[in-house]
């Protein structure tokens, strides 16, 4: 599945990088980072939407936000395009998707053959409900 | 408003604080100390600033009040009239007044809409009387040096940045130092080393602010809540240039404050009542900080009833915090910490200034969550005394690195208190201890309380409200200076965790809050009384009778099993139902022998459980401490076999 973040809350991106485990905190949490000195709480949007772990040596890289909450990583499968969404053909989720998916994202904008899920990158970042 | 309006406005404002808070000062300190012709100019001068600028601002209610109240002291200055305690509260108001402007200007650009012709009135009335109120002595005050300091004011801001730098500096310089290996190290990073440390000092120097900042507005609040009272109180301060970091004066501001009311409201007695008990009219208060290590000691004294114990008890049952025969158990501390209980409060009635019952336990949570700890002392009918210990900065601290379940973690240096290896393990009431020094010590597995495997050797031994407990865990690494960085929003509701930092390898650990590891342990569940019960249990059955068998083996006996140490003839020793028995104390005692026995007269044993049986030995060696854990034990020195009596008794029955 395709998503997209704003792309200027997107600060970097990387290469799977190494993470420190927070024990106790919920699934959604991947772990800590260490960005160059800075603390960032990594969040796997695999966990957070509800979808199936990764496998075990899949690839995967991270999407650094900045947020009004701070910076965070969002772990990912793989990294696309920028690309600029016409707004005409954005639609709102409808009401059958599972709850934990409507959560975080708003809507979708049809692409030519797939659709691009627009994530609501304050909600990801906060607890699950 | 243009940009440099708006910079010079709030120029303005800082400054008529500023002189706000020296005239509050000023005017306590005059009533106190006596009014000297200096004291009365410095007063009259900052009063004329507020009504100066005031006036370049056009903020005319402002100017209007000043200058009223600058007549009535142009009067005192001019010698026309003595400063009484009626003007000093009438200027005192208009402090009050001035501030409310204060914040109308900060809000909204304007002095506001509040009406201040009544204070006018007051003021001019007391310009005009001729007979006022008792007059304050006024001895000569001392000539006070304005000593005019070199010092510059910075943002706040500009400063936290300075300290986030120094940070990650000394992170950085930690990186380095590892990879450079010790113990050679490079004459550069050496230097650097020593730069980082100096840097990292002075930083913190300038977040150091006196506690006087705090203090200062203590006596203004000491003055009015003692004179709405009716009562008479001095205050004395002592260590006012005992230094703090900003936001830990930020944060113990509210809580000195409320013990300070707290002490003059429900500690200090009425003056009546203080004479009839012999004490002088005026009460005491006393505020004393210093340093000590890397802790601030900041001591609230004062002279008055102190707690009291039985009322502190009653209150406690009354308000269900404890049963009364749990109360009739509590030792002094137990008992005068009981007032930390959230909901506590024996105040008869709840004034609006305290005895909501929200206050000190509030207080106490206020405190350690800056990682202080508060303590009361207090004599019944003598006084209190409070004690805050507070530590000196909250950003880089010494910890110490340990793994567990194959994870690093930071634990603050400040909360460790030793380092023990795992000897042996007991259960009390399913919890594991171990014994240090004849005290037991609950121990919780760093790695289970996290959810994972409970393994380690190591014993971490922690202070949690005074109470220790130990962290056992797989590793202990270094202990390191680490700058202490928040785990973000999203993982504050953790409370096992106080902040994340870096290594000098790069990698995360968390830090570790002491007192959220032990909640989550249910640590509250072992209770102090429990354990000495279970201690003087524990302790009387590990002691051992030693006996000798033939000439060098030994057995050893349970102590609290034996009864009686015999000598007993040979003669008198009888036989039935195949076995060897004695006649004892109007019973048939059945023997055992365990020894060679030889001569007329046998060393026995009296044993008692649910049967009674006679050890015959050959001699009796002394009575040792020993830990079980079944097998042969060392007693003395020597390979002890340790007689499992229940099991002889019961064998001899059905034999």
């Amino acid at each position: 599945m395709t998503f997209g973040v704003p792309a200027i809350d997107v600060q970097e991106i990387l290469r799977a990088q190494p993470l420190t485990r927070v024990p106790l905190a919920d699934a959604a949490i991947a772990g800590l980072m260490n960005l160059r000195g800075q603390i960032v709480t990594t969040i796997d949007l695999r966990a957070r939407l509800g979808m199936p772990r990764r496998a075990e040596g899949d690839r995967s890289n991270h999407v650094v936000v900045r947020c009004a909450d701070g910076v965070f990583s969002l772990l990912v499968d793989a990294i696309g395009d920028v690309l600029v969404a016409d707004a005409s053909r954005y639609e709102t989720i409808p009401e059958h998707v599972p709850a934990e998916f409507r959560e975080v994202v708003a809507g979708a904008y049809k692409l030519s053959d797939h659709l691009l899920f627009a994530l609501v990158l304050e909600r990801i970042v906060t607890e699950m409900s | 408003m243009a940009g440099a309006d708006e910079e010079i406005l709030q120029e303005f404002l800082i400054e008529a604080k500023e002189n706000l808070d020296r005239l509050e000062r000023e005017l306590v300190a005059a009533e106190k100390g006596g009014a000297s012709p200096d004291a009365i100019a410095a007063i009259f001068r900052t009063v004329h600033t507020i009504k100066g600028t005031a006036g370049f601002f056009g903020f005319a209610r402002l100017q209007g009040l000043a200058h009223a109240a600058e007549n009535l002291l142009s009067k005192v200055r001019d010698g026309e009239l003595p400063l009484a305690v009626d003007i000093i509260s009438a200027q005192l108001a208009v402090v009050d007044a001035c501030r409310q402007m204060l914040d109308w200007v900060e809000q909204t650009g304007t002095d506001g809409d509040d009406d201040y012709t009544a204070l006018a009135h007051r003021l001019d009335a007391l310009g005009q009387a001729h007979v006022v109120a008792a007059p304050i002595s006024a001895p000569a005050a001392p000539a006070v040096h304005d000593a005019t300091e070199a010092t510059i004011r910075v943002d706040v801001a500009l400063l936290d940045r300075l300290m986030d730098l120094a940070g990650e500096l000394v992170l950085a310089r930690n990186q380095l130092v590892k990879l450079c290996g010790d113990p050679a190290l490079s004459p550069t990073v050496q230097r650097l080393d020593t730069i980082t440390s100096d840097l990292q000092d002075s930083v913190m120097k300038t977040r150091m602010q006196p506690i006087s900042g705090v203090w200062n507005k203590l006596p203004r609040v000491v003055r009015d809540l003692a004179g709405e009272l009716g009562k008479q109180i001095r205050i004395e301060l002592d260590g006012q240039d005992t230094g703090l970091d900003r936001s830990i004066l930020e944060a113990i501001k509210d809580p000195l404050t409320h013990i300070v009311r707290n002490a003059i409201d429900h500690g200090i007695e009425a003056p009546a009542e203080r004479l009839a008990h012999g004490k002088p009219a005026e009460g005491l208060l006393r505020l004393c900080a210093r340093q000590e290590g890397g802790h601030v000691i900041v001591e609230i004294s004062d002279d008055g009833h102190g707690i009291d114990p039985d009322r502190v008890r009653a209150k406690a049952i009354e308000r269900g915090l404890l049963t009364a025969e749990r109360a009739t158990r509590l030792t002094p501390g137990e008992t005068t910490a009981l007032v930390f209980a959230p909901g506590f409060s024996t105040a008869a009635t709840v004034t609006n200034v305290s005895g909501r019952g929200v206050g000190m336990d509030v207080v106490k949570t206020n405190i350690e969550r800056i990682g202080g700890a508060v303590e009361i002392d207090s004599t019944h009918g003598t006084g209190t005394t409070i004690r805050l210990k507070i530590p000196l900065t909250l950003a880089i601290i010494p910890a110490l690195i340990v793994s567990a379940d194959g994870e690093c973690y930071a634990i603050p240096q400040s909360a460790v208190v030793e380092l023990v290896r795992i000897q042996r393990i007991e259960q009390i009431s399913g919890t594991p201890v171990i014994r240090l020094r004849g005290d037991l010590l609950p121990l919780v597995y760093l790695g289970a309380v996290l959810g994972g495997k409970a393994t380690g050797a190591t014993v971490v031994v922690l202070q949690h409200h005074g109470q220790p407990f130990g962290l056992v865990v797989d590793i202990v690494h270094d202990t390191e200076e680490i700058v202490v960085k928040p785990t973000g929003k999203r993982l504050r509701s953790l409370a096992t965790y106080a902040g994340a930092t870096i290594l000098g390898d790069g990698r995360i650990a968390l830090i570790l809050d002491v007192r959220g590891i032990a909640a989550r342990a249910s640590l509250g569940s072992v209770k102090p009384r429990a354990v000495a019960q279970v201690v003087a249990e524990v302790v009387a059955a590990e002691r051992y009778l030693v006996a000798l068998i033939g000439r060098d083996r030994r057995i050893a006996v349970q102590l609290d099993q034996v009864t009686r140490l015999e000598e007993v003839a040979v003669s008198s020793v009888e036989h039935s139902a195949g076995i060897e028995v004695i006649q004892y104390r109007d019973r048939v005692l059945p023997l055992v022998r365990l020894g060679e026995a030889t001569g007329d007269l046998l060393n026995v044993i009296v044993c008692s459980g649910t049967r009674d049986v006679g050890l015959i030995v050959d001699g009796i060696v002394d009575i040792f401490e020993h830990c079980t854990d079944g097998g042969p034990a060392v007693l003395d020195g020597r390979v002890t076999d340790i007689v499992d009596v229940k099991a002889l008794a019961a064998s001899m029955e059905t034999a």
